[in-house]
């Protein structure tokens, strides 16, 4: 038996069911008026028509393809990162405190700085939900959600209270002050020096997992932790790493977006990056490359959802549409997959065999 | 029932087995594991069809095509793992897929029945509760009561003692006493002999997928139940057996631990494995002997006692150390411990050795080395695969049972512990395993085996040491096993 055919069928199915999405979508379109294929065609433009809506999709591919990876690492453990969201929030806090406090710093020494207090606020940030499920079995999904909103909230403490902007020009908006320019990514033509961090994190992440130890401890328990535990790989340890590694990852989206976007840090910095990252990295089904492709076309789907509504389709719309087809895509991903992990064990032999051998206590 | 034929893919289940249960009966099942027991009642319950035989309810011949058409002609099934619904109530439960429920449940009248039906049986249980919320030993008595609710009057309880304290065993037998005073008829599947002894009226003994005999209960013995039981046919020794000479390998001094339920399994295990033996454990199921080979390699507490492995203490070693000083393992539960069915065979076979200098450094890990030395194995221990990198899953038992061999041994451990190797492979396969073992054995290796296979263990073995209720019941050496003492330990008795 060869892995290529559920393979295929997996791809055909996921196909499918992303027709299956636009067919839908469509169908709504004409049902309040609108002409499906000049949406498609207005969303398609507005996404990758132009090198002002490919470096508009470029940036915006940045910080989700990075909140991608922050999901799907831990998955590959089977560890649903819900908290990427929080992670790159406490990131961009690190990143700002670094620039706020050693502003007069050179560039060479500050943007560094700010990286590293990024990956450390993130890791942290991921760390106290880490150490619970690592050494107490304490489920991530929960709290990893909830820490999210207690970032939020420390966010805004932050801006309102102790980090509040001192100049007239914020208006007295809850914000910090501008970023010293030395605590700016520079420019890279028309984008900016942000857009080679998902590039170089992933090759990095890519020979991690897959030539390391520490990858292939996390590849065998992904795929089977009693069997990881019998060879004697340490669990806890690597719940904690791996889990780390996606507080880090999504920690640096947060520098990004402070020290590019809005050069200080403010309230609403991020419009849920983390929480697409989920889609993403679902999506993409864990794989690295496949995160970057699959963040690089949501990022088109969000800023050619901008260009739709210039043709007069509600901006909530696109939302609908977009969940739509992520919900079919994701339907997707389960039949595609489902049907292949529930013949998988059989064929193994002794469990074709239900005598009481395997009832047995 | 009678000439019953099954086969499931490379063994017959059952090889032509009548058997027959009487209104008002409690019928005991008994045999070793792998005997046929839980066939035999998946046919009468309708969860498999026979392949040849017949079954005849009240007289009158049947097919039973699903649980279903078992359920309507009056047969109920209490499972080893029960089929209830955590989050429902017990009468959710007792309702769930019976009287589908048309309009509004009426939840009060319905609670007031079951409670009633309950008490007529002495059942103590509250209807109201979910099943989350009840011990096992309340799961089992609802299974039950889902049973008299659908009015089964043919009830089979397959190991139904398994999950239950003493007490609770008692008050079950009391229970199914009156069931079958009311002329229903009982099965109860057991491997234990004091069950049959103390609970039933009839007793069918099973081996090898055929009934071996019936008798009433009462005209018995544990000692012939046991004989029975295991049966004793001459074994052809495999190679010379021998006493042994090497140092002490192994040495379990009064080891103590519990299950994962919290029950209190090994009560004070003292064994030694020297180098160059094998010492088979040979017991009934669920005597602790997975919990023992747990203990062994690291993967389970000790709460009292000591391990010692080449006389130093590991009792509190991690897994990793052990395997670092020369213990390995092949566990019972192949593809749920042994690999990693998803993944490939090279990421399987080198799951012990990736941190060594042949196939990585410190950090990194040569997928290309792993490679080749995962094909290196696959030669050495003719294993037949198209691929190295085809997912192990795709394996069947007998080359899957090579590659966790192939694994233990290229790690060249110093102590092997093999629980249940030949389970569930043909006979070619489990001929391959055993000669494997022996191999092993020659080249100066300890062996622990651990088989419920009483056969292959007499086969093997250079000493037997019999495990009951979580202690060592008896020791004997090779060559003259006496089979016939060998089962009445397994099975409880003293030595005389």
């Amino acid at each position: 038996m060869t892995r290529a055919r559920p393979a295929l069928r997996a791809i055909a199915v996921q196909i499918g069911a992303v027709a299956v999405g636009l067919v839908l979508s469509a169908l709504l379109l004409t049902v309040i008026g609108q002409s499906p294929v000049n949406t498609l065609e207005a969303l398609l433009k507005g996404a990758f028509g132009s090198d002002f809506a490919l470096t508009q999709t470029a940036l915006k591919a940045v910080p989700l393809a990075l909140a991608g990876l922050a999901v799907a690492v831990p998955l590959r453990m089977n560890l649903w990162n819900i908290g990427a969201e929080g992670q790159l929030l406490a990131g961009a806090i690190g990143a700002t405190w670094v620039a706020l406090t050693f502003g007069d710093w050179p560039a060479g020494a500050l943007v560094p700085a700010m990286v590293v207090a990024s990956i450390v606020a993130g890791a942290f940030w991921a760390g106290l939900a880490a150490a619970p499920r690592a050494y107490l079995g304490v489920n991530e999904i929960i709290t990893t959600l909830l820490l999210n909103f207690v970032a939020v909230l420390a966010v805004a403490y932050l801006v309102t209270g102790p980090w509040r902007s001192t100049e007239e020009s914020s208006l007295n908006l809850p914000v910090t002050n501008l970023f010293s320019d030395a605590a700016l990514l520079p420019s890279v033509g028309s984008l900016n020096a942000g857009i080679f961090f998902p590039l170089v994190i992933a090759l990095v992440l890519m020979i991690l997992l897959g030539r390391t130890r520490f990858g292939f401890e996390v590849r065998m328990i992904g795929a089977s932790p009693d069997t990881a535990r019998a060879v004697g790989m340490p669990i806890a340890r690597n719940i904690l790493v791996v889990l780390l590694v996606g507080g880090a990852i999504a920690g640096i989206a947060g520098m990004i977006e402070v020290s590019t976007t809005f050069g200080r840090l403010r309230q609403g910095l991020s419009p849920g990056y983390g929480f697409m990252g989920i889609a993403i990295a679902a999506l993409a089904g864990t794989s690295i490359v496949g995160t970057l492709v699959v963040a690089f076309l949501f990022a088109g789907f969000v800023v050619g959802g901008l260009a739709l509504q210039t043709e007069g389709v509600p901006q909530a719309f696109v939302l609908l549409v977009q969940g739509i087809i992520i919900f079919c895509a994701l339907a997707g991903t389960r039949l595609g997959s489902s049907p292949l992990r529930r013949l998988l064990p059989r064929r193994g032999g002794t469990q074709a065999v239900p005598t009481e051998d395997l009832s047995s206590p | 029932m009678r000439g019953i034929v099954k086969d499931f893919p490379g063994i017959r289940a059952n090889d032509g087995v009548d058997f027959e249960l009487r209104r008002g009966e409690v019928h005991a099942l008994l045999g070793e594991n792998g005997a046929g027991k839980t066939t035999l009642s998946n046919l009468l319950a309708g969860i498999h069809r026979p392949d040849a035989g017949e079954i005849e309810i009240r007289g009158e011949p049947v097919e039973l095509r699903s649980p279903r058409q078992a359920i309507d002609r009056g047969i109920g099934m209490v499972h080893q793992h029960f089929k209830l619904v955590r989050r429902f109530t017990v009468a959710e439960n007792l309702t769930l897929g019976w009287h589908s429920p048309r309009g509004v449940i009426r939840r009060r009248s319905l609670e007031r029945e079951i409670a009633t039906l309950a008490e007529s049986y002495g059942i103590q249980v509250r209807p109201e509760r979910p099943v989350w919320q009840l011990t096992v030993g309340e799961q089992q008595r609802v299974e039950l009561l889902k049973n008299l609710y659908r009015g089964a009057d043919v009830l089979v309880l397959d190991e139904p003692t398994a999950v239950l304290a003493p007490q609770e065993a008692e008050a079950l037998f009391t229970t199914l006493r009156r069931m079958a005073c009311e002329g229903r008829g009982i099965v109860l599947i057991t491997h234990k002999l004091e069950e049959v002894l103390a609970a039933s009226d009839r007793v069918t003994v099973l081996h090898r997928g055929r009934n071996v005999a019936t008798v009433p209960t009462s005209s018995t013995t544990a000692d012939e139940l046991a004989r029975l039981m295991i049966g004793d046919e001459v074994v052809p020794a495999l190679r010379s057996q021998r006493a042994p000479t090497g140092d002490v390998m192994l040495r379990l001094v009064d080891v103590e631990a519990d299950d994962e339920r919290g029950a209190h399994v090994l009560r004070g295990i003292g064994l030694n494995v020297h180098e160059g033996e094998i010492v088979g454990l040979a017991g009934v199921a669920g005597n602790g002997q997975r919990e023992l080979a747990e203990v062994v390699v690291g993967l389970r507490h000790v709460r009292a006692g000591r391990v010692l492995f080449r006389e130093r203490e590991i009792t509190h070693w991690p897994i990793r150390r052990r395997i670092e000083a020369g213990i390995g393992y092949v566990p019972e539960d192949r593809l749920g411990q042994g690999v990693a069915p998803g993944l490939s065979l090279v990421d399987n076979l080198v799951a012990k050795r990736y941190r060594q200098p042949s196939i990585g450094g410190r950090v990194l890990v040569s997928p290309e080395r792993a490679r080749r030395a995962a094909e290196d194995l696959v030669g050495r221990f003719d294993i037949r695969v198209g691929s190295v990198d085809a997912p192990a899953a795709t394996l069947s038992g007998g080359n899957l049972q090579k590659v966790v061999l192939a694994r233990e041994l290229s790690a060249d451990p110093a102590l092997l512990v093999a629980a249940q190797p030949t389970r569930g492979l043909d006979v070619g396969a489990a001929e391959a395993v055993r000669r494997l073992l022996l191999e092993q054995r020659d080249a100066g290796r300890a062996l622990l085996l651990i088989s419920e296979d009483l056969d292959e263990l007499l086969a093997l073995s250079d000493r037997i040491a019999v495990v009951h209720a979580g202690r060592i019941n008896g020791e004997f050496a090779a060559p003259d096993f006496d089979v016939h003492e060998i089962g009445l330990r397994m099975a409880g008795q003293a030595a005389a």
